[in-house]
Order: structure tokens, then C-alpha cells, then sequence
């Protein structure tokens, strides 16, 4: 079971109030992830949830069970951290086996799940290796095979890929992912990256200065995004914002529309492409509309636009976004 | 950082030592202060009496005081020109790539292992003396008259025999911090034309004034308490040649038995002592955020 | 890094750096030297004591005429006692103050380290005075205290920097998986610090080896260690070179060892983790 309550939860360091009063529920076997950019409360969300900072104010239920002021290890929480905090000293198995040892679990049973751990993760041949002879990569398996062998009611990972070049970030976010269909336990996620989130997440909870923006799966915050804040944030490359005269025509402050919904050819903008990025399977363009300011456009495939061209540009008005003037979606 | 339950914890395991290194402050310092305005001798027991400043106001009008303030600059300044200037060179000829680098290392740092009555007396009697000293051998040979150091020049020759304890101590921090210097910088500057003295003047001795800054601070304040080779070398002498202000303070208080004008001595030095330790500590501490 | 320097230059490189090496090693050389000499060829003109006779001879008679045994067993216990009286009490303060810093954990290690600062003649009547009331002058026991407080700055600071290496995290991850504050403390950190509380040690006791202010102001027979005992020479009677010279050689001879060991820890430990 893994169902972690957050009701009113506060925090403060000194003066500073960095996480207001904060509700937040997090069911059983869910893929929950944090994202916002840095110094938005993300990871002290994350600390608060694992123990290591006390709350200011406010309660922690973790199972129905009261944690507010639990020690870290008695809320059955197990944690990867970003620099994945492996002990330098210790080999691989005994990395893994450390919180079993401190469960003082028999030790032919802390050898087995060991062995079951490290199969899992591909890391049976390198179990008596020490951290520092591993690569990012296998570092990572580990701190998550330290975490796999408690069994915990949910995983929290600290921006846990991070640290990894890109290529090796994508396999890692796809074995996360597949772990967390195979075990089926509750975990929350910190990231500032928001296509981590977008592909990983059941629940994504956008944060801003310790504010929760907006609460919902994937695809929800794609296509409704509560307020601008979270458009510009979830979408890649960003949303691109209208005001003036455009917006007005359209009875709004602010006018959102995603790249990727922009039509090249016909409609009424017109604009000369300052640059063009061609990737082959799309076209990046930076087109100037008079009037209506500097957009970005995502043209699939390759359509031969080049830069200084003159094109017309199609906004569907059921791909519109609205936001009032106080940021808020209409 | 933390939970209450650790910081509970920290405190309790902090406290010894501040306990003691406070009360180790507070307690000598604050005796030494009391002390300081009372008329108070080893050899008068009983008598002691308040004066006020006067201890301060004999102290500080001695001939001997202005002398022995006047040898601890010099001390030190001497010192720390031969460590640092001897210093930055060694430690430059040392970042070089030469055969044995690692034994030459160890011989240029050895001095600073040698304890000061050692360094002091073999200087003395096997270097400086003007009969049996290697010195006065080599004066021999050549032609010349031997040179009688310890008495002719007592306080060069202190300076000498400090700056010789304490030149490993300049040339292995510079030379850590040489080696800390970005090689890429150095070969960009190349490509730019820059030569090896311009190279030195703009970029190696940028990179290692924080170094030499620390150096010339720690030195100092070592070098403001240089005592043992001077007890065992001149005994201060001739006169008050090479009586720095901590032989003047133990010899006033512990070989005179004037307890109360030592004790303003002494306050005297702690003065002298903070003004420096003021840089120091503002130096370390910035080093402390970073 | 691949370029040739030209071999003249690494010739000129190589007889210099010898050269002065060679000038800024010889007191000791000959220091060591002259301990296997004769007290009379030991006086004699440099090139004859080189061309004179080796003996054992000043070994001998340093150890009988002066228990030199004593004084050597006095350093020992006092360099290596008060170092561990100070890890003692510096390794939990420096671990709190590393790994649960609070507001003024800065102000208090800055405060810590101006105690270093206090030059020791502004103590040094209070302290003689309370040492000759209590009956502690020329004790052991009384200077390993001291000893102990004046070096306690450093080594807090020296493990300080050390502890403040270990990541915060590693320890994190040790109390999330379970581990008491005496498993992390016994699994975790301990091995992780031992490199550095080692060469905190090793410093420390050469830093209390070569003590020479409050070993000479308040010790003279009993307690005098070996920095007492070659002070000493300094009005010594009748010929006395070679026996200085072994008594140096072995003064210094440990703690040259030491130091050999522990040259990169010396940097750090002496500037306060300054430079590294």
C-alpha cells in the first residue's frame, strides 16, 4: 500500500515561507511527478514527504497512518537521490543490502532479494564491484536496487537523472517507467524536466514557488492547462504567447498557441522565417508576424522552408488557448 | 538541513568543545587583563595593589619596549620576504618537470619538520659558531676572518634561522596552489602571444596572491610568538638586540618576576596579535561560503 | 600536455632544483652526519669531519648521561596524548557542525579558529601561575592539556573541511534506509572519515612534537619533553657536538617520517582548509 496524504502542509526556513499551506493526495501505485522549475519547492516537497526536514506545520498520512513526525526510516519510504548517494566504501552488494542489514534481516534472506534486485536491474555481474569503478548508468540501477530491496510503500527519486548524459537518460527514464509497471508501487518523482514528466507521469503536479499550479495526468495539462503558467511550462518547445490587439480580437488578455498547431500555408498571419532549424523529422521555424510578434512554429517533416521566406500562417481557432487578465484560463 | 531531533543532537556534541575552548579563552585572558592593572610581584607575595594603567605606561615607556616592538616587525617582515619571494621562486622551479622531483620535494620541505630548539641550536653552534662553525671553516679557507653572527648581527641571524623553518612552509603551499592553475588558461595565453614573464606577471601571480595572502597571514601569526629560538640562541641579547615582544613579556614577568607589567606585556602582544588575526579570519571566512 | 621542453632547459631545471634542494636539506645532512663523529672530529673543518671515522659512540653516551629515553617517552605521550584528547572531543563537534549546520555554525568555527589566534605570551603568567598553584608545573598530565587546547582549533577545522566532503546525501540515504545514529555513525561515516581523521592525527602530533613555548615555559625534568631537553645544549660544557647532533637526529627522525606522510594534509591542515 502506498497512499501518502499531504493536508495544510507548511514550511519555513527562518523567515523564508517556501512551501505555503499545501494539500496534495497521492493514491496507491500511482506514478506521481513533481515538476517546476529550479527553487519552486519540488525537492523540499520531497524532503518534507521522506522525513529529512520536519513540516512547519500541517500532517502527514502515509497508509491511513499519522507521519507527521516520523523518522525517515520508520515511514517505509525509500529514496534515490540525485547524486545517488552510494556509499564509497562499500561494494555493490553491499550498497544494496545495507537497509536490510539495518532491518537486521537473516542474511541468506537479505542474499536473496540481493540476487533478485541485481537481476532485475542487469547488475548481477558487477556486485562486488565498489561505486567508483561503475559508470553513471550502473550507479543509478544501484541507488534503485538499494531502494527495490526494502520494499517500500513508494519511491521517491530526487531529479535522479540529472547527472546522466542524454542518450542515457532516456534508457534510464524507460526502465523507471517499466519498474514502476512491474511493481506497481506508489512513486513520486522530482523533476525540472518537463518531458520526464510528460512521459513518465499518471499525475503531474506543476509547482511555482512552493504554489501547486495545477494537478492532473499528462495529457490534461496538455490541453488544458489552468492558467499560463502551466502552458508555458508543459509543451516543447513552449507555447507561444499573444497579447495586444491579437488577444483583444479574440476577447482575451493573453492568447496561447503551441507550435505544433500552427499550420503552415493560408490563414491570415503573415511572416517572414528569421531562422529555421531542420531536424528531419520537423521543422523548427522562428517566424516575425507583424502585429502579432515573434512565434514559433513546428512543421512536421521537412517542407524546404528556409530562412528570410515569406509564408502565411494558420492558427485553428479550436487550438486557441485564452487566459484572462489575471493569467487564468478562460 | 535538518530535523529537530538531529539539531538536538549537534548541539549536544558541539558543546564540549565550545565549553573548553571558551573557558581556555576567557579564563588565562581574563586573569592575564586583571593582572595587568596591579602592581603585583613574584617576589613581594601579598602586596599586591591596584595601579590602573600605570603597568601599561611603564611597559610601553621602557627603551626596551620600543626595541623589542621595533624586532618583531623586523622579524617578521624579514621573514616573511625570504619565505615568500624564496617561496614563489622555489615553488615555480619545483612545478618543472625534472628527474627526482619527488626527492627534492621532500628535502626542501624537511626543515619545516625539525623542532625550533633543534633548528636554533644546529644553526648556532654548527653554522653561525665563529670558532667551530662551518661558516667560520669556509671563512677560513677563503682568506677572511670569521664573522661572529649570533653576536655582530644577532637578529639577521634569528631571522635567518626562522626563515629557514618556515620556507617549506610558503613553497609547498604556493607550489599546491601552482599546480592548481588551470593548464588550458596558460596555453590559451601562449596562443595569445603572451610571454613567460607576462604569462607569470598576469596570470600566475593573479592565481596565487590568495595564496601568498595566507601564507604571509599564518606566518605571522606564528612568527609574532617566535620565541624558542631566541631563548636558546641570544637569550634576547646583546642588550636588547634581538628581544622580541614575547621574550620581553617572558622575561619581564617570569625571569623579573613583575607579574603585572608582563601581564600588560602580554595584553599588549594579544592586541598586536588580533589586528592581524582580523585579516586572516575575514580571508578564511569568505573561503568558508565559496 | 604533449610538448617537448627542450632538454637544455630541463637540464638547467634539474641542477638548479637539486642544487638548492640539496642547500635547504644540508643542516639536517649534517646534523646526521656529525652524530657518528667523534666530539673531536666533529668541530674539525668540514672536509676532515667528511674524511674522519664513523662511530655509534654519541648515541651511547646521549642515552647514559641524560635519560634520553625519558624525554623521548615524554614527547611520545605528550604529542600523541593530547592528539587524542583533542579528536575526543573534535570529531563529534565537527561532524555536527558538518552535517547539521545551523545559522551560526560559521560564526562559531570563525570563533573557534580567533582562539588559535591569542598569542601565547598573553597567557602565559595566568597559566604558569595557576600551574605552579595547582602543582602542575612540570607534569605531564597539566601540558597535555594545553597542548590539547591550543591544537583543538585546528583539528576541529582539519575535520571539519574533511566531514564537509562526505555528501549530506550519503547520509541521508543511510537514515532512510533504516540506520540508527550509531549504524550511520559505525557504517557510514566512520569509514568514510577515517582518511581524514588519520592525517588530522598526523598532523597533530607533529604540531605537539615541535611545541616549543609551552613545553619550554612550564616543564624542566620530569615532564620535559624532547624540545626541553635539546634547549638544554643551548649552555652546555665542554665539547658537545656530536652528542647534540644524536640527540637531534633523534628528536627529528619520527617526525620527519611523519611529515614525509603526510605533506598534502599539511597543506590543508595548516591553512585551515585555505588552499588544497
Amino acid at each position: 500500500m502506498g497512499n501518502i496524504t499531504l493536508s495544510a502542509v507548511t514550511k519555513t526556513f527562518g523567515d523564508v515561507n517556501v512551501i505555503p499551506p499545501l494539500d496534495l493526495e497521492i493514491n496507491d501505485g500511482e506514478f506521481v511527478v513533481f515538476v517546476g522549475p529550479s527553487g519552486c519547492g519540488k525537492s523540499t516537497l520531497l524532503r518534507l514527504i521522506a522525513g529529512l526536514e520536519d513540516i512547519s506545520s500541517g500532517k502527514i498520512t502515509i497508509d491511513g497512518r499519522d507521519a507527521t513526525d516520523a523518522a525517515p526510516a520508520e515511514r517505509r519510504l525509500a529514496m534515490v537521490f540525485q547524486s545517488y548517494a552510494l556509499y564509497p566504501h562499500m561494494s555493490v552488494r553491499k550498497n544494496i543490502a545495507f537497509p536490510l542489514k539495518m532491518a537486521k534481516l537473516p542474511q541468506a534472506e537479505q542474499d536473496r532479494k540481493v540476487e533478485n534486485a541485481a537481476r532485475i536491474l542487469n547488475l548481477t555481474n558487477y556486485l562486488d564491484r565498489r561505486p567508483g569503478q561503475l559508470s553513471g548508468g550502473q550507479r543509478q540501477r544501484v541507488a534503485i536496487g538499494r531502494a527495490i530491496v526494502r520494499e517500500p510503500a513508494a519511491f521517491l527519486f530526487d531529479e535522479p537523472l540529472s547527472n546522466l548524459d542524454a542518450s542515457l537518460r532516456v534508457t534510464m527514464r524507460q526502465e523507471i517507467s517499466e519498474l514502476h509497471q512491474s511493481l506497481k508501487t506508489t512513486m513520486i518523482y522530482v523533476t525540472h524536466d518537463q518531458v520526464e514528466a510528460m512521459t513518465m507521469a499518471d499525475k503531474i503536479v506543476v509547482l511555482n514557488a512552493g504554489n501547486i499550479e495545477q494537478v492532473g495526468s499528462p495529457l490534461e495539462l496538455y490541453h488544458r492547462p489552468r492558467n499560463l503558467f502551466v502552458a508555458g511550462f508543459i509543451g516543447s518547445p513552449k507555447m507561444n504567447f499573444i497579447t495586444g490587439a491579437e488577444a483583444a480580437k479574440h476577447g482575451c488578455t493573453t492568447l496561447g498557441i503551441r507550435p505544433e498547431h500552427i499550420e503552415v500555408g493560408g490563414g491570415d498571419w503573415e511572416g517572414v522565417i528569421g531562422l529555421a532549424e531542420h531536424l528531419g523529422s520537423d521543422t523548427f521555424l522562428k517566424v516575425e508576424v507583424a502585429g502579432v510578434g515573434n512565434l514559433t512554429v513546428r512543421v512536421p517533416g521537412e517542407r524546404g522552408l528556409h530562412h528570410g521566406q515569406t509564408i502565411r500562417l494558420h492558427a485553428p481557432a479550436d487550438k486557441l488557448y485564452r487566459f484572462g487578465p489575471d493569467g487564468l484560463a478562460l | 538541513m535538518a530535523t529537530e531531533h538531529s539539531r538536538t543532537a549537534a548541539r549536544l556534541m558541539v558543546s564540549p568543545a565550545v565549553i573548553l575552548l571558551f573557558l581556555w579563552m576567557i579564563v588565562p585572558l581574563g586573569m592575564t587583563i586583571y593582572f595587568s592593572f596591579l602592581r603585583y610581584n613574584l617576589l613581594m607575595p601579598g602586596m599586591e595593589s591596584w595601579t590602573g594603567f600605570d603597568n601599561y605606561y611603564y611597559f610601553l615607556v621602557q627603551p626596551a619596549f620600543g626595541a623589542a616592538l621595533l624586532n618583531t616587525l623586523l622579524l617578521v617582515g624579514g621573514v616573511l620576504l625570504i619565505t615568500v619571494v624564496g617561496g614563489i621562486l622555489l615553488a615555480l622551479l619545483l612545478d618543472q618537470p625534472f628527474k627526482g622531483q619527488g626527492i627534492v620535494r621532500v628535502m626542501v620541505i624537511a626543515p619545516f619538520f625539525v623542532m625550533p630548539t633543534v633548528s636554533a641550536l644546529v644553526w648556532k653552534n654548527m653554522f653561525m659558531n665563529p670558532v667551530n662553525g662551518m661558516f667560520a671553516h669556509l671563512a677560513k679557507t677563503l682568506g677572511l676572518q670569521p664573522f661572529d653572527f649570533l653576536s655582530q648581527a644577532p637578529l639577521a641571524s634569528i631571522i635567518l634561522i626562522v626563515a629557514w623553518s618556515w620556507l617549506p612552509f610558503a613553497t609547498l603551499i604556493l607550489l599546491t596552489a601552482l599546480q592548481s592553475l588551470d593548464r588550458e588558461q596558460m596555453e590559451a595565453a601562449e596562443m595569445d602571444g603572451a610571454s613567460w614573464m607576462n604569462r607569470f606577471i598576469y596570470l600566475t601571480l593573479p592565481h596565487l596572491t590568495r595564496s601568498i595572502t595566507v601564507v604571509v597571514l599564518i606566518q605571522t601569526i606564528f612568527l609574532l610568538s617566535v620565541f624558542a629560538e631566541i631563548l636558546v640562541t641570544t637569550n634576547g641579547g646583546p642588550g636588547t638586540a634581538s628581544t622580541n615582544l614575547p621574550y620581553l613579556v617572558y622575561q619581564q614577568s617570569l625571569l623579573n618576576y613583575d607579574v603585572g607589567g608582563g601581564s600588560a606585556g602580554g595584553i599588549v602582544a594579544v592586541i598586536l596579535a588580533n589586528i592581524v588575526a582580523f585579516f586572516l579570519m575575514r580571508m578564511i571566512g569568505k573561503n568558508l561560503e565559496s | 600536455m604533449a610538448r617537448k621542453s627542450s632538454s637544455l632547459k630541463t637540464s638547467v631545471v634539474t641542477v638548479a632544483a637539486w642544487t638548492i634542494g640539496f642547500l635547504i636539506f644540508f643542516p639536517i645532512l649534517w646534523i646526521i652526519i656529525l652524530s657518528f663523529k667523534t666530539e673531536g672530529d666533529a668541530i674539525k673543518a668540514p672536509l676532515e669531519v667528511l674524511t674522519s671515522g664513523w662511530t655509534l659512540h654519541s648515541y651511547a653516551e646521549v642515552q647514559e648521561r641524560s635519560n634520553y629515553a625519558l624525554h623521548f617517552w615524554n614527547s611520545v605521550v605528550l604529542s600523541v596524548g593530547s592528539t587524542l584528547l583533542a579528536l575526543v572531543i573534535a570529531v563529534p563537534a565537527a561532524w555536527a557542525m558538518a552535517f547539521v549546520p545551523g545559522k551560526r555554525t560559521k560564526d562559531l568555527l570563525m570563533w573557534m579558529l580567533s582562539t588559535k589566534m591569542m598569542p601565547a605570551v598573553g597567557v602565559l603568567v595566568p597559566m604558569y601561575l595557576l600551574f605552579r598553584d595547582l602543582g602542575l608545573l612540570d607534569s605531564r598530565a597539566g601540558l597535555t592539556v594545553v597542548l590539547t587546547l591550543i591544537n583543538l582549533p585546528i583539528v576541529i577545522w582539519m575535520l571539519y573541511t574533511y566531514f564537509k566532503e562526505i555528501p549530506g546525501e550519503i547520509l541521508e540515504a543511510a537514515r532512510m534506509d533504516g540506520a540508527t545514529l550509531r549504524s550511520e555513525i559505525l557504517y557510514i561515516l566512520t569509514p568514510m572519515a577515517v582518511p581524514g581523521i588519520a592525517s588530522t592525527m598526523l598532523l597533530n602530533i607533529i604540531l605537539a612534537w615541535n611545541e616549543a613555548f609551552w613545553t619550554l615555559q612550564l616543564t624542566t625534568k620530569a615532564a620535559a619533553p624532547l624540545t626541553q631537553f635539546i634547549a638544554s645544549y643551548s649552555s652546555p660544557e665542554g665539547l658537545f657536538y656530536a652528542k647534540l647532533s644524536a640527540a637531534s637526529t633523534m628528536a627529528i627522525a619520527p617526525i620527519l617520517i611523519l611529515g614525509w606522510f603526510s605533506q598534502k594534509q599539511l597543506v590543508r591542515g595548516l591553512t585551515f582548509g585555505a588552499v588544497k
